[in-house]
């Protein structure tokens, strides 16, 4: 199954179970996100179930999941804005949100949207260097309502990284970009990235984006992980023949089985309706 | 962003450039269907004119020209001025106090919930009560001074200010509060940064309302027994039946409704400057 490996997720630590090396960073100790059979339910019905995840500092790992499968609600919960028993749950105290929509402040401009929640001295030129970062120094004092779709969320994300974010969570932040705006925004992430290093986790129902973005891709059914997809192609990633196998591997996996690409394709947009159950 | 806009703006002659010469000579006569300032010249001339010819006598309502000679005397000799001094200071000191009674309410309604709860039945109990139905007992517990006026303005303001801003700060966008969170923001910061700012259209929108009603408690409310004041001289006037300084007063009243507006527009072009209206304006 070169280059890549399929198998079903076993309980307890994913990574030492893993055979293939990383190729963000090596195979550290400790790693920067750790899930311990966690279950959150909302009444009867359990959204996660007995979750168990590793996520390497430096790594970037990609969720994907059918709507209700969990996958936003685990961000929530590593985001720290759903409550879970530390012992259980450990991030890092520095981490970040991009969330689908750029949620900046209409009343704030860019630059204090960046800063937002920051003190101290040289905010400005802080945030100045983050949307330069982004490509957007030249929008500073701009009001968030004169932005593009695109630079909106070029500016949530100079907004996160300028927390130097040990753990970069996006949820679904490319959706609502038309399709140039978002593999440019695919560029833009990796380069960040690189530069900065955090572990991410990115929420996504797009199987493209996830082999395009990730060192491993993880498939979310039902709140278990149902599959776990280790990419090691090198990047930029091109839909070759490799990436195409991986890419029948996940869909297969979020039960779009068809051999057909497009039809495939179109049955996953199918399962776009975005909000997972809280 | 701007582009949009820019080329609304250049439409126009675009737009006629594109027409017949037929078309566009029509254009540019000027129309008679757009001469908005026709129909009241044309009024107040017809008023005029039965004034002088007596058909309208003067003890019924005086003739423009007899009413803008008043205005000058009145303002010449002291008497508007004095008047509008006294009732503008009724109306700000009544707003200074409603504003702050229903803001403070807002804030402590909307952001607990232990708050809302001893604070939001009274106020949902009163509320439907018209405000100028209380005349008789302020005038029983306030005596016929400034302090029933004042009082009644400050109750009347009281109520579009606390349930705009109520409302506003509960319908703060929940993913703005979210966002903020996930960036550390809490309690104080996350007022100052988010809910504050978020319920400042609502606030305005209440400001509006509590400036009209201002108004209409303050024309009401001083014609009680009042010794100064616009209303004492729309109350003079009324007994020797000087319709001429009656008309004054009510456009000194119109006066300071427009003047109301205004400010609270200016106030909203300062305070929503983010707003996408006014970003293109």
């Amino acid at each position: 199954m070169a280059p890549t490996a399929l198998r079903p997720v076993s309980l307890a630590p994913i990574r030492a179970a893993d055979p293939a090396p990383l190729q963000a960073g090596p195979p550290a100790s400790s790693p920067s996100v750790r899930v311990r059979g966690f279950t959150r339910s909302f009444g009867a019905t359990s959204v996660l179930t007995d979750m168990n995840l590793d996520i390497q500092p430096g790594e970037f790992v990609a969720l994907l999941g059918a709507s209700g499968s969990g996958k936003t609600t685990l961000l929530r919960t590593l985001a720290g804005l759903d409550p879970a028993p530390a012992d259980q749950v450990s991030t890092p105290a520095a981490r970040a949100v991009v969330f689908q929509d750029p949620r900046l402040m209409p009343w704030k401009r860019v630059w204090r949207n960046v800063a937002l929640g920051l003190g101290g001295r040289d905010i400005r030129s802080k945030a100045e260097g983050a949307l330069g970062e982004v490509g957007l120094g030249h929008r500073l004092d701009a009001w968030p309502a004169t932005l593009s779709g695109g630079e909106a969320q070029r500016a949530a994300l100079a907004r996160a990284l300028i927390r130097e974010p040990k753990l970069l969570l996006l949820d679904e932040p490319f959706a609502a970009l038309d399709a140039l705006t978002r593999i440019r925004m695919h560029e833009l992430v990796l380069k960040l990235w690189r530069a900065h290093d955090p572990a991410v986790l990115l929420v996504t129902h797009d199987v493209d984006e996830a082999i395009t973005l990730a060192d491993r891709v993880l498939v979310l059914d039902q709140g278990r992980i149902a599959a776990e997809e280790v990419v090691t192609l090198p990047r930029p990633r091109d839909a070759d023949d490799a990436f195409q196998a991986i890419r029948r591997r996940l869909l297969g996996h979020l039960g779009v089985t068809g051999h057909d690409p497009a039809a495939a394709a179109a049955e996953l947009i199918a399962f776009r309706p975005r909000q997972d159950a809280h | 962003m701007s582009l949009a806009y820019d080329d609304r703006l250049t439409d126009k002659p675009k737009l006629g450039a594109k027409l017949g010469p037929k078309v566009k000579a029509r254009f540019s006569r000027p129309k008679l269907a757009d001469q908005r300032w026709l129909s009241p010249v044309l009024l107040l001339a017809l008023w005029e004119v039965a004034s002088l010819t007596g058909v309208i006598p003067s003890r019924i309502l005086a003739a423009p020209s007899a009413v803008v000679r008043t205005l000058a005397h009145l303002v010449v000799n002291g008497d508007l001025p004095n008047a509008l001094v006294v009732s503008l200071a009724r109306m700000a000191v009544g707003l200074a106090i409603g504003v702050t009674t229903g803001t403070v309410l807002a804030l402590a309604a909307g952001l607990s919930k232990l708050g809302e709860t001893l604070v939001d039945p009274p106020l949902q109990i009163i509320r439907p009560l018209p405000t100028l139905a209380l005349t008789p007992l302020f005038i029983v517990w306030l005596g016929i001074g400034e302090t029933p006026k004042i009082a009644l303005i400050s109750l009347g303001v009281t109520f579009p200010i606390y349930l705009n801003l109520f409302n506003a700060i509960r319908s703060v966008d929940p993913r703005l509060m979210e966002a903020g969170r996930s960036f550390g923001l809490k309690g104080w910061d996350l007022i100052v940064n988010i809910v504050l700012p978020g319920a400042m259209p609502g606030f305005l929108v209440g400001l509006r309302y509590a400036l009209s009603v201002s108004l209409l408690i303050l024309v009401v409310a001083e014609q009680i027994n009042a010794s100064a004041g616009l209303g004492y001289l729309i109350n003079n006037a009324r007994d020797f039946m000087q319709t001429d300084v009656i008309v004054v007063c009510l456009l000194v009243y119109a006066l300071l409704g427009l003047g109301a507006d205004l400010l609270v527009r200016a106030l909203e072009r300062r305070l929503l400057v983010w707003r996408p209206a006014f970003l293109k304006a």
